[in-house]
């Protein structure tokens, strides 16, 4: 049911496309480096409340930036099927026999690669702003929660996708539904910090527990036990390919 | 304009029907593009699809194709049930849409060889098809150019080299040479009969030519505001429909003219616009001179005078009471357009 060739041609395209357009890897990474820049730089001397006394503000915030930089690119990934419903090669794709969820799939993997290359290359720039990197397992376990957060994105972006058929319905997805998950997971400080009514919104939203595992991976410091982030995290990715992958199978493809 | 012979090309032993349409609909909101439209195709058979634009060929097709799903009513393909076996249908069958659907952002050669992976094609074969699917509509030397760089009809050959890839049994034409010059239009339609020939593949294809349907299509169904309006061969189509057809070429008002000629009995189907006016009578040869006297009589100018045999197009405005090209700018056409090209999104 799932062919190997669908996912990995998919892949490819996704790879030759992104390699071609320069300009799209750096805007992709722009966004995340002025806010690690100026967030980072501005408030470098703050004492935010909720923080540990022992870990500065640039250590708490370079997870939660690459949190940023999955969600956004991630996000894109579902753009760029509804670019594709625009320009006609969508058709293409879903005349074809190959099985629905290995059309998912190959999405996925393409999307998921270029999050981690960006998230990957957010995490170098940052040591230049006086990040410290951990250990290299730390760095593993990070991009293994980075693909995490990455699969679940990649699938809400797709489901979205079929539904959405159109760029209006996307921009009010990016102001309405992105920022505020990026806002309430914590990317940028302690939820703790949120009114009650606020915080609750950060529970169900999956960033704040892929940010806080990156933490605890990283920093070694987190709100919720580790295991507990991974094993939501893992819950959420596995119901998320299922729905991307119903959409797809039920829905019509224009 | 050469006619066909309507000979079937399906001997006894394949009898069977390679696509058949059971009351199928389509209904968008309030608009129903497609009531319950039935008919079958033979195996091997090159079947067209006429009608203006807006009268619901695209949504056949994208029904058939199993990209949009029917509000009711079936169609079979290949012996396989779109609604049941959608991925069987996939298989089975290859399609040119009408409107763009290559990835301009790939190579020529890029988009042929995605589209040969997805269709399960392996590598050997994959390169030789290509080259050959390449040479056949002439684009082998700007295989490796980006698609963003190429001219609309060299696009559209693209796409028809690549609807030929995997050498599917029934092959779907949306409007197959819609904009290409008339030397490009002349060697699909080659290419086309010779698959059709040789590959015996079913062919239906959707045109708002004329004589694109009655130079391909062993049979045609004429369809308007989403229903069949008539289905035969294209000669039988044509002898259904008696008489001659007289053209005059016209200066000055014609209205008086127009008004007598209504009051004729054998004199039918008066189409008049831009300074020309065209009517049926049962004999050409024959009623020529009383139609003169009449124009005489009443003073009009004519500059010059046709007589011909009925075309497909004639039959069109027989059965549609308007010409194809007419009905494209009516407000319910372009109701219709708008609509499906939100739909096609």
């Amino acid at each position: 049911m799932i062919r190997a060739n669908v996912v990995y041609v998919l892949w490819m395209r996704e790879m030759i496309k992104f390699l071609r357009a320069k300009s799209r890897i750096v805007g992709a990474i722009a966004m995340p480096v002025f806010m690690l820049v100026f967030l980072g730089l501005g408030f470098r001397r703050v004492e935010v409340p909720g923080i540990p006394i022992e870990i500065t503000y640039i250590q708490y915030l370079v997870p939660g930036i690459l949190g940023m930089t999955i969600l956004f690119s991630s996000a894109y990934t579902g753009m760029g099927v509804i670019m594709d419903r625009q320009y006609g090669f969508l058709k293409e794709v879903m005349v074809t026999p190959a099985s629905r969820i290995s059309i998912v799939l190959g999405m996925i993997a393409g999307g998921a690669t270029t999050s981690l290359f960006q998230a990957t290359m957010m995490m170098l720039l940052s040591v230049f702003l006086g990040f410290t990197l951990p250990g290299l397992p730390a760095i593993a376990g990070a991009i293994m929660v980075m693909l995490l957060i990455s699969v679940i994105f990649i699938n809400i972006g797709l489901t979205l996708s079929s539904v959405l058929k159109d760029f209006h319905g996307f921009n009010m997805i990016i102001n309405f539904i992105v920022f505020p998950l990026f806002l309430l997971s914590g990317a940028l400080f302690p939820v703790a910090n949120l009114p009650v009514a606020v915080r609750i919104f950060s529970f169900i939203d999956p960033l704040t527990y892929g940010v806080d595992a990156l933490r605890g991976m990283m920093i070694g410091h987190s709100e919720f036990p580790l295991a507990l982030d991974i094993g939501i995290l893992l819950v959420l990715a596995a119901i998320t390919v299922f729905m991307s992958g119903y959409f797809f199978q039920k829905g019509e493809a224009l | 304009m050469t006619d066909r012979p309507g000979e079937p090309k399906t001997g006894s032993d394949k009898p069977a029907d390679a696509i058949v349409l059971t009351d199928l609909k389509k209904q968008f909101g309030d608009l129903v593009a497609v009531d319950k439209v039935s008919f079958s195709v033979k195996s091997g058979e090159l079947f067209g699809l006429l009608g203006p634009n807006g009268a619901g060929k695209t949504t056949i097709i994208n029904m058939l194709t199993t990209l949009l799903i029917p509000t009711s009513g079936d169609a079979v393909i290949a012996g396989f049930d779109i609604r049941k076996d959608p991925d069987s249908v996939r298989n089975n069958i290859g399609i040119i849409f009408q409107d763009p659907s290559l990835d301009i952002g790939l190579t020529g050669r890029e988009n042929l060889e995605f589209h040969a992976i997805m269709y399960n094609i392996e590598a050997v074969e994959r390169k030789k098809r290509i080259a050959e699917v390449l040479s056949v509509v002439q684009l082998a030397d700007k295989a490796d150019t980006l698609v963003e760089y190429y001219s609309g009809g060299m696009k559209r050959r693209l796409e028809i080299a690549r609807g030929l890839l995997h050498y599917p049994k029934v092959l779907f034409l949306d409007e197959p040479t819609l904009g290409l010059d008339a030397q490009t239009r002349r060697s699909i339609w080659d290419y086309i009969r010779n698959l059709n020939r040789e590959y015996q593949t079913t062919v239906i294809l959707t045109t708002h030519y004329m004589e694109e349907a009655n130079f391909l299509c062993d049979r045609i169904a004429i369809i308007d505001h989403g229903k069949i309006i008539a289905l035969d061969t294209p000669a039988d189509l044509k002898a259904g429909y008696q008489g001659d057809v007289i053209t005059l070429v016209t200066e000055g008002p014609v209205d008086h003219l127009i008004a007598r000629l209504e009051e004729v009995s054998w004199v039918q189907e008066i189409v008049s616009g831009n300074g020309s006016l065209s009517f049926t009578v049962p004999c050409g040869e024959e009623n020529l001179p009383e139609i003169f006297h009449l124009v005489h009589t009443l003073g009009v100018t004519v500059r010059s005078v046709s007589l011909r045999k009925p075309s497909l197009e004639d039959v069109f405005i027989h059965l549609t009471g308007s010409t194809i090209r007419e009905q494209d700018g009516t407000r319910r056409a372009a109701m219709r357009e708008k609509f499906r090209r939100r739909m096609m999104r």
